[in-house]
């Protein structure tokens, strides 16, 4: 199958600063895919090459099959693009940008579709308000429809949710997650890692230019070396003999058990209530994204798994 | 065609939305003109044998407002969009850049028009102008506005802040306007001086412009022609050549 970008051995300069380094990359169709990493790290600059608005120093990129340069028009069609900044044209009321939206991209009359992707997107209040008078979360919700009013079979969103409210936020994921369900290739940037976490397939990392992680979520949490654990306020503060060989930390009240199986969970209850030690408190501790984006940026990472 | 006649349609409505600003405050401003020099000047000069200074002043502050807004419409929405960031729509959009061409060059020229139409439809009011040859007049007043709206489409895309649009104006078209026969016939003037303004092509633009509505020009309306048009053809390349490469527009 054809994949949705297509990314090849891309590289960009800004003077004397490396945006990106030789990037290989291929998205498959149909995929919800997160682009990480720490500002800087070149996340922008690859979004902007894939849709033309920044030219790579060397390598090729295709959208759905087609170069970006050469087949620019192709290529433009079948993405949409949410821009990370609240860009927007203040002469303009919310439905007039998207149907003027439409027709840049050949599309006549899109009334019906322009009022459902308002609808979906609660700007349906706002729908004949000047772009100047909505609120930050307002012009975010804008530039997702204005990404969207063509159906493209790609679409990118860098940084959607950047100072959007929780309700929004649920909203907008809900809407996006069912625009994949629907057959969309969707890649995100963001900064909430929970986010990618739960929502996408897979997960690239980029860190000073270069993909260091390209994997599942779940397979590059399996793969840390830091394990599951429970952490125990007990009464009294002690631990059976059973138990120490167990002991991660023991500090500030808090007893840290390391365990691999959460079978183990009931071995360590068992043991508590054998010595008659009460439980205070416990929290069962599991590594998430987080962890390995943390372990990634700290490595040297220069290997690509 | 749907995308270039949209982009066109928003271009439209951008300085129609603002219209007061856009086109009735040139025109006040060009009416003020030539108040002044009707007043200072009309029973001094005679431009032309049996032509007076305010019927040969009228056609060169009309076209002066037509050029003036020409350049100002596409200069100013262009780096209204940059500054703004809005224009990564267009950037993202698969229109082609003949249709982004097209579509800012056609825009400029009607409020330009809009403007010097206005101009002269209040002159006829008090003024009895003749219009000997309607044709030339509305060639160059064509093919004028599409040189300045290409320049302006050219300032727009390489000024990176709004005081170098303004130095480019101040520095290149407005010298070039003033200095090309909008208050006066370039026999007027001592031999040196005539001979640079035959080095400037908005000399030839409002030359020919006067020559349709006097049947009498400085040179021939033939060689105005061919002169205006060969810069046409020459600014419009290298602006399409720009908007190709993505000059300032695409990193």
């Amino acid at each position: 199958m054809q994949p949705a970008i297509e990314v090849k051995h891309v590289s960009k300069r800004f003077g004397n600063v490396r945006a990106l380094s030789g990037i290989d990359l291929e998205i498959r169709a149909g995929e919800f895919f997160a682009l990480l990493g720490p500002n800087g790290a070149g996340k922008t600059t690859l979004i902007s090459i894939i849709a033309g608005l920044t030219l790579a120093d060397s390598g090729s990129v295709s959208v759905m099959g087609h170069n970006v340069i050469t087949q620019y028009r192709q290529a433009r069609q079948s993405l949409g693009v949410v821009p990370q900044e609240l860009v927007f044209d203040p002469f303009f009321t919310v439905r007039e940008i998207l149907l003027i939206q439409s027709g840049y991209y050949g599309i006549k009359h899109n009334g019906a579709w322009v009022d459902e992707i308002i609808e979906r997107l609660d700007l349906t209040g706002k729908a004949n308000a000047n772009m100047r008078a909505l609120s930050g979360g307002m012009k975010r919700r804008v530039l997702v429809a204005q990404a969207l009013v063509h159906k493209p079979p790609v679409i990118i969103l860098d940084e959607p949710t950047a100072g959007v409210d929780v309700e929004l936020r649920q909203s907008l994921w809900d809407f996006i997650r069912q625009l994949n369900h629907n057959g969309h290739t969707i890649v995100l940037t963001t900064h909430y890692l929970d986010e990618a976490e739960t929502l996408c397939n897979r997960v690239a990392m980029l860190k000073e230019g270069k993909i260091v992680a390209l994997d599942s979520a779940q397979n590059m949490i399996g793969k840390l070396p830091a394990g599951k654990s429970v952490r125990l306020r007990l009464l009294p503060d002690t631990l059976p003999a059973a138990l120490q060989t167990l002991q991660l930390s023991h500090s500030g009240g808090m007893v840290e058990l390391r365990i691999d199986t959460y079978a183990q969970v009931e071995l360590i209850l068992s043991a508590l209530r054998a010595a008659q030690i009460g439980i205070l408190e416990m929290h069962l501790q599991q590594p998430d994204l987080e962890d390995v984006f943390v372990n990634m940026m700290r490595n040297s990472g220069n290997e690509v798994t | 065609m749907t995308g270039f006649f949209t982009l066109l349609y928003k271009e439209l409505l951008r300085f129609w939305k603002v219209g007061f600003q856009t086109i009735v405050a040139p025109m006040v401003s060009t009416l003020l003109y030539l108040l002044i020099f009707f007043h200072v000047l009309e029973a001094h000069v005679e431009a032309y044998p049996g032509v007076a200074y305010t019927a040969f002043l009228i056609p060169g502050l009309v076209m002066m407002a037509v050029i003036q807004n020409a350049f100002a419409n596409a200069s100013s929405s262009m780096i209204q969009s940059k500054i703004s960031g809005n224009i990564v729509f267009i950037l993202l959009s698969p229109l082609s850049y003949h249709a982004i061409f097209f579509a800012y060059i056609i825009a400029s020229i009607v409020r330009g028009l809009l403007v010097g139409l206005g101009v002269y439809w209040v002159t006829l009011f008090f003024f009895d102008i003749p219009l000997a040859q309607p044709v030339w007049s509305i060639l160059f007043v064509v093919l004028g506005s599409a040189i300045l709206s290409a320049l302006g489409l050219i300032a727009g895309i390489w000024a990176d802040k709004f005081d170098q649009l303004a130095a480019f104006q101040n520095f290149i078209i407005l010298p070039l306007t003033f200095l090309s026969g909008v208050f006066y016939t370039i026999h007027s003037l001592p031999a040196g001086w005539q001979y640079f303004s035959h080095l400037n092509p908005f000399f030839y633009m409002i030359d020919g412009f006067r020559y349709g509505f006097f049947g009498v020009s400085d040179v021939s309306p033939y060689i105005s022609l061919l002169i205006v048009a060969i810069c046409l053809v020459a600014i419009s390349m290298l602006t399409i050549r720009m908007l190709k490469t993505g000059y300032k527009l695409r990193h």
